[in-house]
């Protein structure tokens, strides 16, 4: 849903590699989680708990919750809140959020 | 994070940071928190990391802030970024989140500085994925360097409908239209304040810059819109309007919406200070005296979490919180703190210049502020407009009534996004002011935090307050 805009050569901050449901992307330092997953086409980012219906961010800057993920374990992290690290464990979240039992 | 401080500012864009900075050099003991990764808030936000290419398509307003991400970093003061404060006790004490961790730090002198956020546009079609606010994408292009892609619709009220646009342009996105929604009349209401305005040229030259730059590259430009649906089914394909009699419909990958910005008053809303409604902007702002004070004594709100202004207006109005607050605890005296208050005063009221002229040019119309029956205004429970009047006839006499018997507002975003169209919605349908009708009450944790987090604090209890080298 979004494209980078054209840096000349030196200007390219480095690379990062994030895991999304699995599967292996490419996003660069500096990146929150939410513009990385919109640059990567990661739509719909997630399905409401109420309805199911598909939702994307609207605000990029922590009003909306729309961008909600799971971070390393983490339910209901703010993509648009966090920076991307290397090795970060992203799971789209579809539908209502459970508790698991930890016995 | 010490135990306690003589000021904790909370957000760190041009308010937060220019209070927290005055408040050092005053010889308080600060502390800055702010929930992102970086300092420098929405509009300044990664101005200390950007690159060069982006830095040159967001313009010099923009590379302002780096003036005060380069003072802070000479400064004496303790600042926290990843830190979210979610609860501020009657008695000050702050609650942090802070790399895992709750701490509690207790002042006498809190600023909030929490910023503006982009009103709701409650539209048919808005919750849509592919539409979001024109601000996130002025945000994803500072953060990312990066632009929607595919065609892009603009559509809304506001200077920075057409920044946004002009920004997009020259970062070389497909700017596929421009619709604009102020009515015909906002120009007419907007006259009188122009005398005003002209005291500000650097601002309407600025306008007029933008104006021609979108003239120049032929973008396929509306005015006067109305009934503006985003259509689609998994994501959004289209806006439809009418516009000039006639029904339009333009393709779109991206849907951009904007209608000015609002206070975000979750703070002082959290310790009931009082608010007034601004029927010039249509949003609350809390009552505050020239330094910022609410009526909550240690309790300053400064930049647009109090009133609309922008930036530079911020950055004054920080500095004088901090004014106020380094008088309170007995710094500095009454008669120092207005001396020093004065050149400030004079800036904010320079800023405020042009204001009555935006205002009233890009009021946002009335068909947004109360929305047609079946769109959804609480985007986390889903809630439409047509069931908030129901709950009106059925007798709620305000937001609290009807988030009991709808969730409407329950959700994560705890009433941000719903808030201020509930209201409008219920002033409307009882008859009343939206100050009769009121807002929602908020109430800890500010964001929905983990249990843990409250956990780990009652396992601290009281005396154990968690203390480590700044």
């Amino acid at each position: 849903m979004f494209k980078r805009i054209d840096l000349p050569p030196g200007e390219t901050p480095p690379a990062v590699e994030i895991s999304v449901d699995g599967r292996r992307v490419e996003a660069r330092a500096g990146d929150t989680l939410a513009t990385a997953l919109l640059c990567a086409g990661v739509v719909p980012l997630r399905h409401t708990p109420v309805s199911g219906r598909p939702r994307s961010p609207l605000c990029l800057m922590g009003v909306c919750f729309d961008c909600l993920v799971e971070v390393d374990g983490m339910q209901n992290v703010q993509s648009c809140l966090v920076e991307v690290r290397d090795g970060m464990q992203v799971k789209l979240q579809l539908g209502a959020r459970h508790v698991e039992a930890t016995s | 994070m010490s135990a306690s401080y003589d000021l904790v500012v909370i957000g760190a864009g041009p308010a937060g940071l220019s209070a927290a900075l005055t408040g050092s050099e005053l010889g308080l003991r600060t502390l800055l928190l702010d929930e992102q990764a970086r300092v420098g808030g929405q509009i300044y936000r990664n101005v200390d990391a950007v690159t060069p290419t982006a830095a040159q398509l967001l313009g010099a307003d923009y590379l302002h802030g780096r003036t005060l991400a380069q003072r802070l970093a000479n400064a004496q003061l303790d600042a926290r970024c990843g830190a979210l404060a979610w609860n501020i006790d009657r008695d000050l004490t702050v609650t942090v989140l802070h790399e895992g961790r709750t701490l509690q730090v207790r002042t006498s002198q809190v600023i909030a500085a929490a910023g503006a956020m982009e009103r709701a546009s409650p539209l048919p079609g808005w919750t849509l994925p592919g539409v979001m606010n024109a601000g996130a994408a002025q945000v994803a292009l500072k953060s990312s360097g990066a632009v929607p892609s595919g065609r892009v619709v603009l559509a809304g009220a506001g200077p920075l409908l057409l920044l946004v646009a002009v920004q997009l342009l020259d970062a070389g996105a497909n700017v596929a239209g421009l619709v604009e929604t102020a009515p015909a009349r906002n120009r007419w209401d907007a006259l009188p304040h122009l005398p005003a305005a002209l005291g500000a040229p650097s601002y309407l030259a600025k306008g007029m810059r933008m104006i021609r730059r979108l003239r120049r590259a032929r973008v396929a430009w509306y005015r006067e819109a109305t009934s503006l649906r985003v259509d689609g089914t998994e994501r959004a394909e289209a806006l439809s309007f009418t516009a000039g009699g006639r029904s339009q419909k333009l393709a779109a990958d991206v849907v951009l919406l904007h209608h000015g910005v609002v206070p975000n008053t979750q703070i002082s809303r959290l310790l009931r200070a009082e608010h007034d409604w601004d029927t010039a902007q249509l949003a609350w702002r809390p009552r505050v005296d020239a330094f910022g004070e609410t009526t909550h004594r240690g309790l300053r709100i400064a930049g647009d979490a109090a009133s609309i202004a922008g930036a530079l207006a911020a950055e004054a109005s920080g500095a004088l919180a901090a004014l106020g607050a380094a008088q309170a605890i007995g710094r500095i005296s009454e008669a120092q703190r207005d001396a020093k208050a004065l050149p400030l005063l004079r800036q904010l009221a320079t800023q405020m210049r042009i204001r009555p002229f935006l205002d009233a040019l890009y009021r946002p119309p009335s068909w947004l502020l109360q929305p047609a029956d079946e769109t959804i205004v609480c985007r986390c429970e889903e809630v439409t407009a047509g069931r908030i009047r129901e709950m009106a006839r059925l007798g709620c006499q305000g937001p609290n009534q009807t988030k009991f018997f709808s969730r409407c507002g329950m959700g994560p975003c705890q009433g941000r996004m719903c808030g201020i169209t509930v209201t409008q919605i219920l002033a409307a349908e009882l008859g009343r002011t939206p100050e009769e009708v009121g807002a929602y009450r908020i109430r800890a944790p500010l964001k929905p935090v983990p249990i843990a987090a409250i956990a780990t604090l009652a396992a601290q209890g009281e005396e154990a307050v968690p203390e480590e080298a700044a």
